[in-house]
């Protein structure tokens, strides 16, 4: 009789209690959504500094960026005196340059916006790169891993649509505060191009927001580039004029 | 005896026709194709040699480790004391900069924006060193398509094609736009002021010169270099100095506690040249030895058929006395001297041929569209004196183990059955 009892007891210990007590595991759209709402929003104004490790020595890059919803992007660069005033403008798929040592506009688009911005980690899609993950992958939740003690969705994110710059991303989600902790962006064939890591997460203005992204683009040697917000507002009011050509060369 | 056998092999063209025929062009295809590859591999070294590679080339360890990728920031640095010290210990050799950068070039519109632009590679070289012998090695005045060669900074040098596809013509202005060593933002306006073709696919689709004064400034590589290149005297390529040198150099910096100490690389070394001219080596040996197995086995069987038909002079020779080794001999020998005649007829022939396509070339450029081999645009064949003699080895040898293969008929005559066999 008491070793039937304890059979009983082992069985609920080890089986059913475990069951009930997993926090049960949101939907990868769900999870996207929680992503995409802390990481996006309907503008943004943010100062920042982009540090480069190079073999040699390490730059510090520091710049102001205007940006509306996915399609309106203004950035100025600010420090050091080599890139002050240099100015670029996002519209859509297009960027353009703004130069004050040659007072010339450059326009990019196409392979030339998988360039590296200024010796950095980063390319200019990286750079431009705005779009709601919901709304250019189709995620699955593969499993569940920690990563620096917090415990973190790991999902699959497979492009749905043609024109991203990354076919595959293998994301690391904090599943208390839903901002990725880790990436990892694959090409079409599988091969592994960037990876990042996102940390000093902060609460600014109600959601959760890495503060410190490392790029390392696996291709090349070196630390990576760290991208650090220094600043940032959520949806502040950006007057329209900032977003036209002419405002490069003001 | 000699002349006695010329005559026979003269008179009696039935004899010697065939095989001499077999050997002229047997011989004739070995010398034009010998001399074609000759002449394809010394092209390709030379313009390696001029346009990449020099005889011998400095870099430091992490820019050669990467150097498909052109990487200027693990760039050489205090360049003009590194070549005090080259040019004090290996006076023979000619020092020259170069620096390889990347960029867009991209070309205005009346307002300033761009109009058109294509990705180009930088290729900055002394060009306004009187010293500097750069603009005849690359035979920059020769290849001018249009316009002249940059005489003053902030003036560029562009491949005709290029300059076509961006609708570029002399006195028009550009913006290069590109990286600096450091990896800053570079814009820098240039005017063009000439066109060249460089005669190499790899290079005619987007190349663009500067002089190096230009290049070490817009970014930001003062007293630096991507490459030292080294060229030995008259411009030609001598191994084995080379290879002394760069052991010399090398050894000097072997326990060098600097990352970016600078390496030397022979010629040989890069580009998997070294390794081209040895895989071209034995695939000449091969061609020669399959020519002469396969003529071999073809005058062989002419040699069986020309047995058959001399079987009774055979016979008759036996039966007056002659010894078998005697006959023997003799028909090696008469190949020998057929042998030697169709060696010279296809030497001279294959080296008329071999000359036509040295002066003429073939036209691959179609072909290397996509190469990123620097190969000229021509290839032609080459006439060198090794030509003249190596068609004897093929012309000779096949004859002579053709001959030895189809005259051992000759000792399997029975002397006791030569009557019966002669009919008489």
């Amino acid at each position: 009789m008491m070793k039937r009892h304890l059979l009983i007891c082992s069985f609920f210990t080890l089986v059913i209690l475990p069951i009930f007590s997993q926090q049960k595991a949101p939907s990868a759209n769900a999870i996207l959504e929680k992503v995409d709402y802390n990481m996006v929003s309907k503008s943004q104004i943010a100062t920042s500094e982009m540090i480069v490790y190079g073999k040699r020595k390490s730059r510090t890059i520091r710049s102001k960026g205007y940006s509306i919803g996915q399609q309106k992007n203004f950035t100025e660069y600010l420090y050091p005196e080599r890139e002050k005033g240099t100015k670029m403008l996002k519209l859509e798929n297009r960027l353009w340059i703004y130069s004050p040592s040659t007072d010339r506009i450059i326009q990019l688009s196409g392979h030339l916006l998988r360039q590296s911005v200024m010796g950095s980690d980063l390319s200019y899609e990286d750079m431009m790169e705005e779009r709601k993950l919901r709304e250019i992958y189709t995620a699955t939740v593969v499993g569940e891993e920690t990563i620096d003690e917090r415990a973190t969705w790991k999902m699959e994110l497979i492009a749905k649509v043609e024109d991203v710059s990354y076919y595959k991303r293998t994301l690391w989600v904090d599943q208390e505060r839903f901002v990725p902790l880790r990436e990892e962006l694959y090409a079409k064939s599988g091969q592994l191009l960037k990876t990042t890591i996102l940390s000093g997460i902060k609460k600014l203005d109600g959601r959760w927001y890495p503060t410190k992204i490392n790029y390392k683009d696996v291709l090349k040697d070196g630390k990576g580039t760290d991208f650090i917000i220094t600043s940032i507002s959520f949806n502040p009011s950006i007057p329209e004029r900032i977003f036209l050509k002419a405002s490069l060369k003001e | 005896m000699i002349r006695f056998l010329i005559k026979g092999i003269l008179r009696d063209s039935s004899k010697s026709l065939i095989p001499i025929m077999i050997i002229t062009i047997g011989v004739m295809l070995t010398i034009i194709t010998t001399g074609y590859v000759t002449g394809a591999l010394s092209d390709i070294v030379d313009q390696n040699a001029k346009l990449d590679t020099g005889h011998l080339k400095v870099m430091t360890g992490p820019y050669a480790e990467n150097k498909d990728q052109i990487p200027n920031d693990l760039a050489l640095l205090d360049l003009s004391t590194l070549i005090d010290s080259l040019s004090v210990n290996y006076p023979q050799v000619e020092w020259t900069p170069r620096i390889k950068f990347g960029g867009i070039i991209d070309v205005p519109d009346a307002n300033g924006e761009t109009k058109i632009q294509g990705p180009g590679l930088g290729i900055a070289l002394a060009l306004f060193s009187e010293k500097s012998k750069e603009k005849e090695r690359l035979s920059l005045n020769k290849s001018l398509k249009s316009g002249r060669l940059p005489e003053k900074k902030g003036e560029i040098l562009m491949s005709s094609l290029f300059a076509e596809k961006l609708n570029l013509e002399p006195g028009d202005e550009i913006t290069y736009f590109g990286s600096s060593m450091e990896g800053s933002m570079v814009f820098h306006l240039f005017t063009l002021v000439g066109t060249v073709r460089f005669g190499s696919p790899s290079m005619d689709n987007g190349t663009f010169i500067v002089d190096i004064s230009d290049a070490q400034q817009i970014l930001d590589m003062e007293d630096g270099t991507g490459e030292l290149l080294g060229y030995l005297p008259y411009d030609i390529y001598d191994d084995v100095v080379a290879t002394e040198i760069a052991n010399d150099f090398n050894d000097k910096y072997t326990n060098s506690e600097d990352e970016f100490a600078p390496v030397m690389f022979t010629l040989k070394q890069q580009n998997n040249l070294g390794s081209t001219l040895e895989y071209s080596q034995t695939i000449i040996s091969v061609f020669i030895i399959v020519f002469v197995f396969a003529m071999s086995v073809v005058l062989w069987n002419t040699g069986l058929i020309g047995g058959l038909r001399r079987y009774k002079e055979f016979g008759i020779r036996l039966a007056l006395g002659e010894s078998k080794g005697r006959v023997y001999s003799l028909l090696l020998v008469e190949a020998t001297i057929i042998g030697l005649i169709g060696s010279l007829l296809g030497t001279a022939l294959g080296l008329g041929g071999t000359y036509y396509l040295q002066v003429v070339g073939i036209d691959v450029s179609k072909y290397m569209e996509n190469a990123t081999l620097i190969m000229p645009s021509t290839i032609r064949a080459r006439v060198t004196p090794g030509l003249f003699f190596l068609g004897f080895i093929p012309g000779l040898l096949s004859m002579l183990f053709g001959t030895m293969l189809s005259g051992r008929g000759i000792y399997k005559r029975e002397t006791a059955r030569l009557f019966n066999d002669l009919e008489v």
